[in-house]
């Protein structure tokens, strides 16, 4: 039900882009206003959103330590699961970014006639990696239309990634990859009950919506040809801020392109913020090292605690009989009855 | 011989408790409503603690009750709360926002997995606050509500928010497979203390509190009755090794203050790691100190609020400073060591006033403590074996064939893993170690802790316990373990039940029971009992047979 | 403890990253070039149209390129029908019953009229960061 509403969401923007510029002469708004407005939404909602994080402090150093902690000399520290200092937090933090090393810890619980077992699965991780690195790579490969000369490295990626030299123009690995990649998060959240149960609206949208945007720009790749020089001359007028439309270019793109704006407009808003917020994960980015360097709580507020003093007067008779020193001996009884 | 009742281990059948599904039900989390089935929640907190405390509400009331006797502007305050925490806490924020539900936490939770309960999920449990927070909190939520994953809050959520958040033992093993590193521990503190807000609390947490804030330490323990303990086990002692040891009760001068959970004092085995302590200091000939004052290495702050964190570890640093220590070592405990290594320092510090932690016997200083100025036993332990200080004949304890079981705490928090392994390796002859998946960072929680370690959550403990169990149970079988190792006081309390339950014939130790067990002591009778005043030879003979 | 530096720091990296094709072009000053392949002089037409040449002259190349290997076939019929009455009005091509007909190849057909690779191809090919590989076999006319 939320994957279908979420599907029908993507395919009415695909139509209402047809509309537009198929039918319709509104190239304008789909070509040059929303791009606008969705990079200014995106740029503003990243950022706020990031700083909105940032302006909570971090009151204390709660790292998840998955590794030796560094004690004593002889027992070998495990700098990248358990860092100490801010090299090995760097260290961490990269694995984490590049590689998901969390997310290749990954068990699977089952049950064999009574005997629980916690194997090894790494085809979330597997998933996770192919998606995300394809879609970086594409990502870099569209730097060829927006950006004139053309960096040096755009040619290497591309070279890179077609190296298979399949078809005309090249099929690229990352293309499959991408669609492959989000092909199996879908399938896994509609298949999988335990990750259907817990799957919003939220979760499907941005996966149909990426599937809408890599299955476009395949087709208009390999499928639904257009001509390039046009497309170009509008990405390099927009980022130069004097934006062109140019003549004949097929209503397909338009569609990919009001799929991106979309994305790019919903990203500040969504779960897919995971993008800044992994970096601000105290228990990922933070020493170990709590028992060696303070951590200062900006907060930290004074609290009614029971003093020795307060305690002492609770227990002073009972301490006293039992002989266990105190700081202030009781007053005889007769003395207090003089006074 | 009466019929078992809920709240008794033999109530329960292993096998039915084992056969849980994991599938979740027809409809939706959001409209499934919570059902207080006895055996899986936790009475709620006596109303003259929460008045000693000084806490908001204290009233007198039940679980069960249709009305919880909430004040009238329950949910401002709840509301209020939750933006209070959210400009306070990073963590919070972020784990609100970025979780993708991907589904890798869902079966690394002991009570997901022994239970079956969708919403014991890690993701579950914190979409049980997320949702609220996506509804009132955030621009999608308050436009689109319900289609944006938002829920409105109402009195039946925060009646879910009990039953679940007392339902999850904060013992991180889901935040360590997370992408993101939320932490579900993070989550459930927040939402207790939202709870806490309206007054509601389980009484194991907050009679605890209560009795700590007052006496010093959880069980309520009043000084002299302190002594006593302490001099009865050094009667123990006697019979045992025939060692004779002395009871420095806050001695002005000791160089070592020394803190240790207070079930050490009271409950089986946790008495027999205690009695190690007291042999261990001896045979050194450690100036050191017990304190009556600050007579609780726990902190059931952590299960309350991060004001009670402060409130109750204060005492530490303030008994150090008034004998006039220079520097604190601390027992075997699980969230001591979270509160000590994460916590204590930043609440109550800085401890300029002490010394950077030497050892007196080695002249090892402790650079990984040199601000907090506290030090692990099982470093200081370890760290005399390294240097040979201990006489060790690790052949008395051939009997036992040994597993290790990581506490939460030390693990996830701290990263202690090879310290008391040396330690186990050096006094044992027979140590062998559980599946790799359920030990070290990912070891399982015994089910019980957070709070949650009470009799009338037998079954959640059962349940929550099930997973280290079931690899209890497999060295067992394996490797004929029949002990359990376990750095922590709560573990010793409520591993036993779960041994019991899930691998009958394992029983439950702390690291320095078994130090002492097989230390060579100066002027020691012939050592025929151990510290459980078990005849040894028999013991042997038994596992010989087996 | 916000780490205030940090975060801003990594934000200002972002946003760089991010907007990289908007500094990029315009420091390089190049945001309005726009390629101007060399068309041949005194020709009527292409094999096909120039809208479809433009989109999908690989596509044409490639056919061509399989044919002839693969199929032996070297005859080329547009789908376009250019009408013609002469082999001049082809380009090229050849005039047969009154309909335009090219020789499927790169060298002796397209090369004819595009003689510079480098005037014509190129300009398109390396303002959009393509490199097809033709030009590991063929060599144009202007470089022999």
């Amino acid at each position: 039900m939320k994957a279908a509403v979420s599907l029908i969401v993507v395919l009415a923007l695909v139509v209402l882009a047809y509309l537009g510029t198929g039918l319709g002469q509104a190239g304008f708004i789909f070509g040059i206003v929303l791009p606008y407005l969705a990079l200014a939404v995106f740029l503003v909602g990243f950022v706020s959103r990031v700083l909105g994080w940032a302006r909570s402090p971090v009151p204390f150093r709660i790292p998840t330590t998955c590794g030796q902690q560094k004690s004593l000399r002889w027992i070998k520290h495990d700098r990248l699961e358990n860092p100490f200092t801010a090299w090995q937090v760097i260290g961490r933090m990269l694995l984490e970014v590049l590689f998901f090393r969390s997310l290749f810890r990954n068990t699977r619980m089952e049950m064999h006639q009574g005997k629980m077992t916690h194997g090894p699965s790494k085809w979330l991780w597997l998933g996770a990696i192919v998606f995300h690195y394809s879609m970086l790579v594409v990502l870099l490969r569209h730097l060829r239309l927006f950006t004139e000369p053309v960096p040096f490295f755009v040619g290497w990626i591309e070279a890179a990634d077609g190296f298979l030299q399949i078809g005309v123009p090249v099929l690229y690995l990352t293309s499959l990859g991408l669609l492959a990649g989000l092909g199996y998060l879908l399938l896994r959240r509609l298949f999988i009950a335990q990750v259907r149960y817990i799957s919003l609206l939220n979760d499907y949208f941005p996966l149909w919506l990426l599937l809408g945007i890599g299955s476009t720009g395949f087709l208009l790749r390999h499928f639904v040809k257009t001509d390039l020089v046009s497309i170009k001359s509008l990405t390099l007028g927009l980022i130069s801020f004097s934006p062109q439309l140019p003549e004949g270019v097929h209503w397909l793109f338009y569609a990919h392109l009001l799929l991106v704006c979309t994305l790019f407009a919903y990203f500040p808003f969504s779960k897919l913020m995971h993008l800044g917020g992994v970096f601000l994960s105290p228990t990922r980015n933070l020493a170990s090292n709590n028992r060696a360097v303070r951590h200062v709580n900006p907060w930290d507020y004074p609290v009614k605690v029971h003093t020795y003093e307060e305690y002492e007067d609770d227990f002073r008779d009972k301490m006293v009989a039992a002989g266990i020193p105190v700081e202030k001996q009781p007053q005889p009884a007769a003395a207090a009855e003089k006074e | 011989m009466a019929k078992a009742t809920f709240d008794q281990m033999e109530y329960y059948d292993p096998q039915q408790i084992a056969a849980v599904s994991h599938r979740p039900p027809a409809g939706g989390w959001m409209d499934t409503p919570v059902e207080f089935r006895p055996g899986t929640w936790i009475y709620p907190g006596k109303a003259k603690h929460l008045e000693y405390l000084g806490l908001p509400n204290p009233r007198d009331w039940a679980v069960t009750d249709e009305d919880w006797k909430l004040p009238d502007n329950w949910k401002e305050i709840v509301l209020k709360g939750i933006r209070e925490r959210l400009d306070k806490y990073r963590s919070f924020k972020v784990f609100m926002d970025v979780c993708v539900r991907c589904g890798a936490c869902a079966d690394k939770c002991h009570f997901f997995i022994g239970g079956g309960d969708p919403k014991n999920m890690p993701v579950l449990r914190a979409e049980l606050l997320r949702s609220v927070y996506r509804n009132d909190f955030t621009t999608a939520g308050k436009i689109l509500g319900r289609l944006a994953g938002g829920r409105k809050l109402t009195i039946d959520v925060i009646k879910e928010w009990f039953y679940y958040f007392f339902q999850c033992t904060e013992c991180r093993r889901c935040s360590v497979f997370c992408p993101y590193g939320i932490d579900t521990a993070e989550i459930t503190m927040m939402a207790r203390e939202l709870l806490g807000l309206l007054g509601i609390y389980v009484n194991w947490v907050i009679e605890p509190v209560a009795n700590c804030f007052r006496t010093g330490n959880h069980l309520g323990i009043q000084p002299h009755g302190l002594k006593d303990t302490l001099e009865f086990f050094a009667e123990d002692i006697e019979e045992a090794t025939g060692v004779k040891v002395d009871i420095p009760l806050n001695k002005k001068g000791a160089d070592i203050l020394f803190v240790t959970p207070s079930g050490d004092f009271l409950a089986d085995p946790g008495t027999f790691t205690c009695m190690g302590y007291m042999l261990l200091f001896h045979e050194l000939g450690l100036n050191y100190t017990w304190s009556t004052y600050a007579s609780e290495g726990g902190n059931f702050g952590l299960f309350t609020s991060a004001e009670t964190i402060k409130r109750l570890n204060a005492k530490l640093y303030a008994e150090a400073k008034r004998l006039g220590v220079k520097w604190i070592l601390g027992g075997e405990c699980g969230h001591m060591w979270r509160v000590v290594h994460q916590y204590m320092d930043t609440v109550n510090g800085p401890a300029d006033f002490l010394e950077v932690p030497r050892s007196p016997i080695t002249g090892t200083v402790f650079e990984n403590a040199r601000s907090t100025k506290v030090v692990h036993i099982a470093e200081f332990t370890a760290d005399l074996i390294k240097h040979g200080k201990l006489k060790l004949d690790p052949s008395r304890n051939d009997h036992i064939r040994v597993t290790f079981h990581d506490s939460c705490n030390p693990a996830r928090a701290m990263g202690l893993f090879e310290e008391p392994r040396y330690i186990l390796r050096h006094v044992c002859n027979n140590f062998y170690e559980m599946p790799e998946n359920t030990i070290r960072e990912q070891t399982f929680c015994c089910g019980g802790g957070a709070g949650l370690g009470t009799d009338e959550n037998m079954e959640m403990r059962l349940r929550g316990g099930m997973p280290r169990g079931m690899a209890v149970r497999h060295v067992q079988e394996k490797y004929d373990v029949n002990q359990l190792c376990a750095i922590c006081a709560i573990d010793r309390a409520t591993l036993v039940t779960v041994c019991d339950f899930w691998a009958p014939g394992v029983k439950v130790t702390g690291l320095h029971e078994l130090v002492a067990n097989a230390m060579v002591f100066e002027g020691e009778n012939e050592r025929k009992l151990n510290l459980r005043l078990e005849p040894v030879d028999e013991l042997r003979e038994e596992a010989g047979n087996a | 403890m916000h780490d205030s530096g940090k975060i801003i720091g990594g934000l200002v990296i972002f946003v760089a990253g991010l907007t990289f094709p908007f500094w990029f072009t315009l420091a390089a000053g190049q945001a309005d070039y726009r390629p101007d392949p060399e068309r041949p002089t005194g020709q009527k037409h292409c094999v096909e149209d120039t809208a479809y040449m433009k989109a999908w002259h690989m596509d044409l190349l490639d056919h061509w390129r399989d044919e002839v290997v693969r199929n032996g076939q070297r005859v080329y019929l547009p789908d376009k029908r250019w009408p013609c009455s002469r082999d001049e009005d082809c380009t090229g091509g050849f005039c047969q019953q009154g309909i335009c007909r090219y020789d499927m190849s790169l060298t002796n057909n397209c090369l004819e009229c595009h003689r510079s690779r480098a005037r014509f191809c190129d300009r398109c090919h390396d303002y959009l960061e393509v490199k097809p590989y033709c030009w590991d076999c063929h060599l144009a006319p202007e470089e022999e």
